[in-house]
């Protein structure tokens, strides 16, 4: 299986190499941002792009695990809107969405893995 | 080690699925929380790690960690950087609120001695009562605003009573009551689940990395890391309190922090506290 | 209004080591505060450490340096009880000064 990942520093990498107990690579779900068709977005698909986007958020608030990162994204969405750039506010939506749901996903995959790390 | 590459959401839903099941047939009944058995094993997890390191200098933090930064916190505590915030702190617990009283009138022994025994469990309440939560609390049975919880004042406060403490080990106490056990549970769980888009764990660093850097920094252990707080930081070129440092923590993994003094942070304090108890406290406290 | 300078100078033989921890803001400059404005150079420009009116110690200070700065140095020539008066002026015209006994 191939391991993709987006290297944010050394020690990251040596945790994720030493770690002893299955970890599932979230961070992965950024390159879906790469895979987008190069079409130029309408306000209306900006609209739709948020409100996944938004909606993904507020799930993911009620877990309590938003991510910086997803909140960046949906400023810039909205920054870029305002500027009248749906292009770029689309695939800022998208990406938000995208790291909305991977925060999702760890909520609900981290919920029993803790007792693997514990001491005990 | 596994590792599962995740591509699109209808694939981690699915994913997610078949997760939730394996889990469920893999995992067995939850344990009763033994908390004494837990500190036992926190402690021999780290002294066997560090056989060299004294227990009572784990509350060093990064300075126990390394022969050079051991060298510098001696230099620092012959003049620290925190004592600004420590005379200042004295100055605020002795001033009379308007209505004439102190906050000596809020705690048991005038608020003197006392902050190895918090945080504590309220058992009419049902919650976590921190130190920080207890000065807000005082402050506004009588009559004055709040102090933000991640800024200077309440800080150079919590300096002046960890001081008074120093030397005094921590005494965290769990009652009999099974709200208590579930809040020092949910303190656990809370410190091994991996946030944040960096996908770490409090313990990723400070129970797997202890002595290890991050990018600049010496890691800290686990065992005793709130025993020196509040801390003056000098990559905040000032003192900061157990809450911002939770605060900072979480936005550092990239996780959205949670309100400071929300029941998380509350339990997180109360199970790392109880899991150092015995050694010293060492704050206020100084930190690269 | 007390004073911003901590000075300890212990004389140990014809050594003399002082320390000192002054209270700053230090501000560089090059800062901004939460609303997106920088915060105004505010920063010691000149330390100065004297004995018997000669000038043991004199740092030409800038934005580099950070908030409530430490110093720590030794000097030869000072006895036990002498007085060391260390001064400072910043960016603002501001200035203190307070004289300590070596011990």
């Amino acid at each position: 299986m191939s391991m993709i990942r987006k290297s944010e520093n050394r020690l990251f990498d040596k945790i994720m190499l030493q770690s002893n107990m299955r970890n599932i690579s979230i961070v992965a779900v950024l390159l879906v941002s790469g895979a987008m068709p190069a079409l130029a977005a309408s306000e209306a698909d900006y609209n739709t792009a948020f409100a996944a986007a938004d909606a993904a958020e507020k799930e993911a608030a009620s877990l309590h695990n938003r991510w910086t990162s997803t909140e960046a994204g949906l400023a810039a969405a909205k920054k870029a809107a305002a500027a009248g750039d749906f292009d770029a506010a689309t695939a800022s939506a998208r990406k938000a969405e995208a790291l909305a749901k991977a925060s999702i996903f760890q909520a609900t995959s981290e919920k029993e893995r803790w007792k693997d790390m514990e001491i005990r | 080690m596994r590792v599962r590459t995740v591509l699109t959401s209808a694939f981690a839903a699915l994913a997610a699925a078949a997760l939730a099941c394996l889990a469920a047939s893999a995992v067995a009944a939850p344990d009763k929380p033994d908390p004494v058995a837990d500190a036992k094993a926190f402690k021999k997890y780290f002294t066997d790690k560090f056989p060299k390191v004294k227990l009572e200098d784990f509350v060093n933090g990064p300075y126990s960690m390394n022969e050079d930064m051991h060298k510098q916190w001696e230099e620092k505590e012959q003049f620290p950087p925190y004592e600004f915030s420590l005379e200042a702190g004295k100055e605020m617990f002795g001033k009379p609120f308007k209505n004439g009283k102190t906050y000596a009138d809020c705690f048991p022994n005038g608020g003197i001695g006392i902050r190895q025994n918090y945080p504590y469990f309220d058992e009419k309440e049902g919650k976590v009562i921190t130190l920080e939560l207890a000065l807000n609390r005082c402050r506004e049975a009588n009559g004055e605003a709040p102090y933000s919880y991640v800024k200077d004042e309440m800080a150079s406060l919590t300096a002046y009573m960890a001081f008074t403490s120093r030397g005094k080990p921590m005494d965290i106490k769990i009652p009999n009551d099974p709200r208590a056990l579930e809040a020092y549970e949910n303190g656990k769980r809370y410190f091994y689940t991996r946030r944040g888009q960096l996908n770490f764990s409090c313990a990723s660093c400070h129970v797997q990395s202890p002595g290890e850097r991050i990018r600049a920094e010496v890691l800290a252990p686990a065992l005793g890391i709130l025993n020196a707080l509040p801390i003056y930081r000098s990559e905040w070129a000032g003192m900061g309190t157990t809450s911002r440092r939770f605060v900072t923590c979480n936005s550092q993994t990239r996780a959205v922090p949670l309100e400071p003094q929300s029941d998380e942070y509350r339990d997180l304090e109360y199970y790392l506290s109880y899991v150092s108890n015995g050694l010293p406290i060492s704050g206020p406290g100084a930190r690269p | 209004m007390p004073s911003t300078i901590r000075v300890r100078a212990t004389a140990n033989g014809d050594t003399t080591e002082v320390q000192a921890l002054i209270q700053h803001p230090m501000d560089s400059g090059f800062v901004k505060n939460a609303q997106g404005q920088i915060i105004p150079p505010h920063f010691i420009q000149q330390l100065t450490f004297e004995h018997n009116g000669k000038t043991v110690f004199l740092a030409d200070w800038g934005p580099a340096v950070s908030k409530d700065p430490y110093v720590k140095f030794s000097f030869k020539g000072a006895n036990k009880g002498d007085d060391l008066k260390i001064s400072w002026a910043d960016n603002k015209g501001a200035t203190d000064t307070t004289t300590a006994k070596i011990q």
